[in-house]
């Protein structure tokens, strides 16, 4: 790997304060359930980290989305792509995702090969192995510290009642 | 009902292939099989459910180990369900008498008048090595029950 794609780090992708309650995500960019759950926790202050669950069954687009975040991830713009996915989940085709980078200031040409290589590709096979690993069926799915792993998009009384644990 | 215990021989029954022949008993044996019971085809709990084990198939080829998925479903809509869902997991019909093969092995939900969320795992020989029965039909299980059933195949 060149010296150049050392940082950061891939993934799991950390956002929100750090003192925040931790709120474990594995999602599918493509999934509107996802994009909702992503839209609601990154506006609480919760410290979110996401991690991939790409299901084959669901085609060729959650998997594209993911090499793109990874890709994105490699260019410390993991999270602003993600947000410009699931704020505008009709413009996620690969002109969308060029455009995208562009307007973020990316390396186009770098992202665009990048999201199709192995590490991305490693990293995106681990997170789902964990993902079932964990007790994932389905996407979104959510762990809490040590609780059980949860499917539903957090609404506000689930996300105040997170809040008053912490 | 409770739903059949591990080292139950698996009674007479009868499902409906996806190509409309039957699927009888005999048919579990020789290798290990994976009945996966879901309420509904087209319920949005069961669209994931399906997908996440999709995962599991090259997993279970190497244990010679095949899955099903069974409801009370004609075959037609399960077919539909499947490639709606763009899984390869094959497709049990429990439609006439309805319930009838579910209800034998414990595995039907009288309340709803649908099959409940259930996994059964019948050994070569057609004997029951595990069984789970979700606490209600909203709780799916997760691929580690299903490598729970596996492991108990032979234990």
């Amino acid at each position: 790997m060149p010296a150049d794609d050392q940082s950061p780090a891939a993934g799991p992708h950390v956002a929100g304060p750090p003192d925040g309650p931790a709120v474990l995500l594995y999602g599918d960019a493509t999934c509107p359930r996802c994009q909702q759950a992503v839209l609601r926790l990154r506006a609480a202050p919760v410290r979110l980290t996401w991690r991939h669950l790409v299901l084959r069954a669901r085609g060729p687009r959650p998997r594209a989305l993911a090499g793109a975040l990874e890709a994105a991830g490699r260019q410390d713009a993991f999270w602003p792509v993600l947000d410009a996915l699931v704020g505008d989940p009709g413009r996620t085709e690969d002109p969308d995702l060029w455009e995208l980078a562009r307007r973020l200031g990316l390396d186009v040409a770098r992202f665009d090969r990048d999201r199709r290589d192995d590490a991305a590709a490693d990293v995106i096979a681990a997170d789902l192995a964990a993902g079932l690993g964990a007790g994932a069926v389905g996407t979104p799915a959510i762990l809490v510290g040590d609780g059980a792993i949860e499917h539903g998009i957090p609404d506000a009384a689930w996300i105040d009642a997170l809040l008053a644990r912490a | 009902m409770s739903i059949i215990s591990a080292g139950t021989a698996v009674p007479q029954l009868k499902l409906g292939n996806e190509d409309g022949s039957d699927f009888t008993q005999e048919d579990l044996k020789g290798r290990t099989t994976v009945l996966v019971f879901y309420p509904f085809a087209f319920s949005p709990v069961c669209t994931d459910q399906l997908q996440v084990y999709e995962e599991l198939l090259p997993e279970l080829a190497q244990q010679n180990a095949v899955m099903y998925a069974v409801s009370t479903d004609a075959s037609f809509s399960q077919i539909a369900f499947k490639e709606k869902l763009g899984v390869t997991i094959g497709q049990l019909s429990d439609f006439e008498p309805k319930g009838e093969a579910s209800k034998a092995l414990g595995a039907y939900f009288e309340p709803a008048g649908m099959t409940n969320r259930a996994l059964i795992v019948v050994g070569p020989d057609g004997t029951v090595a595990w069984s789970h029965l979700a606490s209600n039909p909203g709780e799916l299980p997760g691929v580690d029950k299903v490598r729970e059933g596996l492991a108990a195949v032979g234990a």
